[in-house]
């Protein structure tokens, strides 16, 4: 479903830096991997590329049967829009939206009228744990109920990818393992493939495959 | 404070300063632009003021005491009766005449002395000369410097003046050494008589006391002896009375100026708050590092501070300009009409530069003290979490203080002047302004709410997030909402008086062509022998003149206006547009009068009071018959009977008349016939009608052009403060735009939803500033310009114009909001989910 070839990213500027090269990965629906590395390696560079949200110096991304790096800006986020999910470290829940309304918030860019709206929202919350919780305000939530909120955002949709990028790294260790189970179990229940970037052995060790990224490509990790 | 706090406070200043380059030099334009409009006007009107107080000095030389009376003068048998006085040492009498040049629509003030007293009370005006006879020719005249140099001419020339319909032709014998700015000649005193017909009447009587005795016992002592009309004063109440006549103009300039300023102290103010919430969590952090909540309030009404300073400073040397251009460019009354003759030169006047200087800064440190008072009472904890910038704004929501400063303002607007002055219409303006602002989240939670949700996502979102934020949209609007509802309440008002000025010269016109000796001055009359002729012409079916004097009724104001004309009893609503009365005077009761708004407002000549006017040198008591409107004349006017007028005082002469036309004759052929078959006919001034209201119109709007400009830069500077305001916005959610960027949403409707919320926000901003500048207008129409003008107005709403500066408005506000966007569809914002929370 996702497949990178020879992925290769550097950065311009008075001070130009090579950050990766030839990076290849492949995942089929319901492949859920972790990606680590040091700090400043790229992990997140490489998960904008993969959405589309920047562009590499050379190599491949092909999502089913769409070239990504051929795509202009407006096709990339057509694409984003249907058929990525995402998590943030920082949750990036809006503080003026309800749950319900920021959980809904990619079915409204779909343009998916309000009766199925509600009843996928209303079916992703209970999935995450927040059944009757949607009238709540986000100032009404803890970290790990807004990350949850977050989550459920990501797969209201259903989309083919999950990119997750520290998404427990602002909670405690029992609230993170409750998310990372939720997170896995999510991605498996509705058929997706899932990305997770962390720094945690913890959070890796939730996912089929870890992966470490080097400057020479990604490679399976030593302890995997 | 510490070390560490010092270093931080550095930081805090300089992260707001230095890294908003933008918005700082927005900050700082509009207080700099507000310190120069206020700066320049005040240095105008105070220098043209100042300039009109030297001459009046100037005048006075070494006068103790001043004997006036009417304008045309009073009988000069008064002036050995004077003299003769013991307490009086010497008594030196003055014609005073405003002639008018015949070959230009201007006057030159000459002031005709006896020059062996003049000598030892004015000596001033006493000029050198080769010929020392020429003081005492009735042919030569000498000039003031500042005279000499606007007329171009110099020792040896002529000037040609009008005396009735004639012409004098007078010799310039020298120049005054004057070191004072005004226009005026001086000459012999028998001169300025027989050339101006003028025989046997003085002006003035300028007396110098004997060493010793106490002037304040001498003026009542002499006071007791004068005819009606007459009082004697100190020449400085003659500079207060002066000063008078234009000081509610000049006060209100520098009011509308000084709003520029408080509406560039909003602009800081939104600046300054959404800075504050921007680097809530920075500033809780330097709290939770050891920081006071004094010391975080300091350091942040500081940051206004020096806003306030460099705007300032800048707004001061740019006032300074603007002042020099603007009087070479319009004169130093502003397009008003008030200091002709008057070039004054514009010092630093250092007392201003200090109080604009101190304004600005106090104006900037006060709009940052409530966001600092609000960061300072944060709870750290609270606000290193994301998500607690609203509640930085809750302390704005209770909407009693609001009311309550309303309903003050209300009540402000029922006292009466102080001075002379609406100083609390001002403070009624002021306080409907702050409470409206105190009520902007509330007004923007109701209007929001019963906005639909629109069904596209962008809108929506757009919404929501302002449904979400009433704060931070009421935060935003302040300066909008006060430049909108200035410009709303002035157009309004200009309107209402525009329309209803040209109501008033449509009444007051209705003849078919109107005939004047002069349109200035005091020298150019009609003689009965004039009006005769006039009315005798063959295009002429009817001819009604008029006698226009000036009487002094309170020496410490200016003279009134006595209007002496023909008057149709059963037709006086035609005549006269009266807005009280018209009272029936019972038998027996002295003869009618009709007075001026402005004679109720100063003299309280209320209709059916018993009134005295001096005239002749006697009182006359007559009946108030009727009030009726008049914008010329804001010092006051009546009119009487000029049949009444004749047998009082024998003058048949006329300022001006109206002539209606025969069948068949036309205005053309009239005025042609006038200048053929009159002696001295094509002197005179013929207009027809629609001339007179068209010039009228014209210098109405040149009066106001100065108003509409302040007013523009108001809403420049409110403009300003929306594009800052949005841009502070954009800026805090960043993340919130990565965020919709990852999740699909595209530049587009990133674009669209930006545009939506400035159309919203503009939207409110306009209904807000809308409905306070209704409320305003009132204000100024009922409260502002009536206390400081006399006169009422019809309300009119120009309802086109403002529809089209509203939609002007929300164009450029979206506009702005969206420039101010720009970089919330960058892929520096996508990445910024990465940045700390």
């Amino acid at each position: 479903m996702l497949v990178v070839q020879g992925l290769t990213k550097s950065y311009a500027g008075p001070r130009p830096r090579a950050v990766f090269a030839d990076v290849d990965l492949e995942l089929s629906p319901g492949d859920y991997v972790a990606v680590m590395g040091e700090s400043g390696v790229g992990k997140s560079t490489l998960l904008n590329l993969i959405a589309g949200l920047d562009s590499p110096d050379r190599g491949s991304i092909r999502l089913g049967d769409v070239e990504l790096t051929t795509l202009d800006d407006d096709a990339l986020t057509a694409l984003r829009r249907e058929r990525f999910g995402f998590v943030f470290q920082a949750f990036h829940v809006l503080p003026y939206l309800s749950v319900a309304r920021n959980v809904a918030l990619p079915l409204s860019l779909l343009g998916i009228a309000a009766p199925e709206t509600d009843a996928r929202v209303t079916s992703v919350l209970a999935g995450v744990g927040l059944d009757g919780r949607g009238e709540s305000m986000p100032r009404e939530l803890s970290g790990g109920e807004l990350q949850r909120v977050a989550i459920a955002r990501a797969l209201v949709h259903g989309p083919q990818l999950v990119l997750a990028d520290e998404p427990t790294g602002n909670l405690d260790a029992e609230t993170a393992s409750q998310v990372l189970r939720l997170l896995r179990e999510q991605i498996k229940t509705k058929g997706a493939a899932g990305i997770l970037v962390t720094h945690s052995h913890a959070a890796a060790q939730t996912c089929d495959r870890i992966l470490q990224l080097t400057p020479t490509g990604l490679r399976p990790a030593p302890s995997s | 404070m510490g070390k560490l706090n010092l270093s931080a406070a550095r930081a805090v200043l300089a992260g707001s300063l230095v890294q908003n380059k933008a918005r700082s030099a927005l900050s700082v334009l509009a207080i700099a632009l507000g310190v120069a409009l206020g700066y320049a006007v005040s240095l105008i009107t105070g220098a043209a003021v100042n300039e009109l107080a030297l001459g009046v000095q100037f005048l006075a030389g070494d006068a103790d005491l001043q004997v006036r009376g009417p304008r045309g003068g009073f009988d000069q048998a008064l002036y050995p009766q004077l003299a003769r006085l013991p307490e009086v040492a010497v008594a030196s009498p003055v014609v005073e005449a405003d002639a008018k040049l015949s070959d230009r629509d201007d006057v030159l003030k000459i002031i005709g002395i006896d020059v062996f007293r003049a000598g030892a009370v004015q000596p001033g005006l006493i000029a050198e000369s080769g010929d020392r006879l020429d003081h005492l020719r009735s042919d030569t005249l000498f000039l003031s410097p500042a005279a000499a140099q606007s007329l171009g001419v110099d020792r040896g020339g002529t000037l040609a003046f009008q005396a009735g319909l004639r012409i004098v032709t007078l010799r310039v014998a020298g120049l005054v050494p004057a070191d004072v700015q005004q226009r005026f000649a001086v000459m012999d005193i028998a001169g300025v008589q027989s050339n101006f017909d003028r025989l046997g009447r003085i002006s003035r009587i300028d007396l110098r006391l004997r060493p010793g005795v106490d002037i304040e016992t001498v003026r009542a002592r002499i006071q007791a002896q004068l005819p009606a009309g007459i009082a004697v004063r100190r020449p400085e109440t003659g500079i207060a009375a002066s000063e008078s006549l234009s000081r509610s103009y000049r006060v209100n300039l520098n009011v509308l100026a000084l709003v520029a300023l408080f509406t560039g102290g909003l602009l800081v103010f939104s600046t300054q708050a959404l800075a504050v919430v921007r680097r809530r969590s920075q500033l809780a952090l330097l709290r939770v590092l050891g920081m006071t909540r004094r010391e975080l309030a300091s350091l942040l009404v500081l940051e206004g501070a020096i806003v306030g300073v460099v705007g300032s400073a800048l707004g001061l040397a740019s006032g300074f300009i603007l002042a020099q251009i603007a009087v070479r460019i319009i004169g130093a009354d502003l397009g008003a009409g008030y200091f002709r003759g008057v070039a004054p030169a514009l010092p630093l006047a250092p007392v201003s530069l200090a109080i604009f200087f101190g304004l600005g800064v106090l104006i900037a440190m006060l709009a940052s003290l409530v966001p600092a008072l609000e960061a300072a009472r944060a709870a750290p904890a609270a606000a290193l979490k994301a998500g607690d910038e609203e509640r930085a704004f809750g302390r704005l929501s209770p909407s009693w203080p609001g009311f309550a400063t309303i309903g003050a303002g209300a009540i402000s607007a029922l006292v009466p002047p102080v001075a002379g002055l609406p100083l609390f219409g001002y403070i009624a303006i002021a306080l409907m302004l702050i409470g409206t602002l105190m009520l902007m989240p509330r007004i923007a939670v109701m209007l929001l709410a019963a906005l639909p949700l629109p069904s596209g996502a962008p809108p929506r979102l757009a919404l929501l997030q302002l449904r979400g934020a009433p704060g931070q949209v009421a935060v935003s609007l302040a300066a909008i909402v006060a430049a909108v509802s200035l410009m709303v309440s002035m157009a309004i008002m200009v309107a209402s008086f525009r329309i209803s000025l040209d109501a008033w010269l449509e009444r007051v016109l209705p003849a078919d062509l109107y005939v004047r000796a002069g349109a200035a001055g005091d020298t150019a009359y009609l003689g009965a022998d004039d009006q005769a002729r006039l009315a005798a012409l063959p295009g002429v079916r009817r001819a009604e003149f008029q006698r226009e004097q000036q009487l002094l009724l309170d020496p410490a104001r200016p003279r009134i206006v006595l209007l002496a004309r023909s008057i149709d009893a059963v037709n006086l609503s035609r005549q006269l547009q009266l807005v009280s009365g018209p009272v029936a005077v019972a038998p027996g009761a002295p003869p009618p009068a009709w007075v001026n708004e402005a004679m109720v407002d100063l003299y309280g000549f209320v209709p059916g009071k018993v009134v005295e006017l001096p005239i002749a040198g006697q009182p006359i008591p007559f009946t108030v018959a009727g009030v009726w409107r008049d914008y010329a004349r804001p010092q006051g006017a009546v009119v009487i009977e000029r049949e009444r007028y004749i047998a009082l005082t024998g003058d048949r002469s006329a300022t001006g008349g109206a002539l209606w036309l025969a069948a068949g004759a036309n205005a053309e052929e009239l005025g042609q016939a006038i200048t053929r078959d009159i002696p001295g006919g094509a002197r005179l001034e013929l207009a027809a009608p629609g001339e007179i209201r068209e010039i009228s119109l014209r210098a109405f709007d040149r009066t106001f052009a100065v108003t509409y400009a302040l007013e523009l830069a108001a809403v420049v500077i409110g403009l300003f403060g929306l594009s800052s305001s949005f841009g502070a916005l954009v800026l805090s959610r960043r993340r919130e735009f990565g965020m919709l960027r990852h999740i699909g949403m595209t530049r587009r409707q990133i674009g669209a939803m930006l545009a939506t919320e400035g159309l919203t926000i503009s939207a409110i901003g306009l209904v807000a500033g809308f409905g306070l500048g209704w409320l305003i207008s009132l204000v100024l129409i009922q409260v502002v310009n009536r206390q400081s003008f006399h006169w009422g107005m019809e309300l009119h709403v120009p309802w086109s114009a403002l529809a089209g500066s509203a939609v002007v408005v929300l164009a450029l506000s979206t506009v702005t909001a969206l420039a101010s966007g720009r970089q919330a569809m960058s892929r520096r914002a996508v990445l910024a989910v990465k940045e700390d929370w």
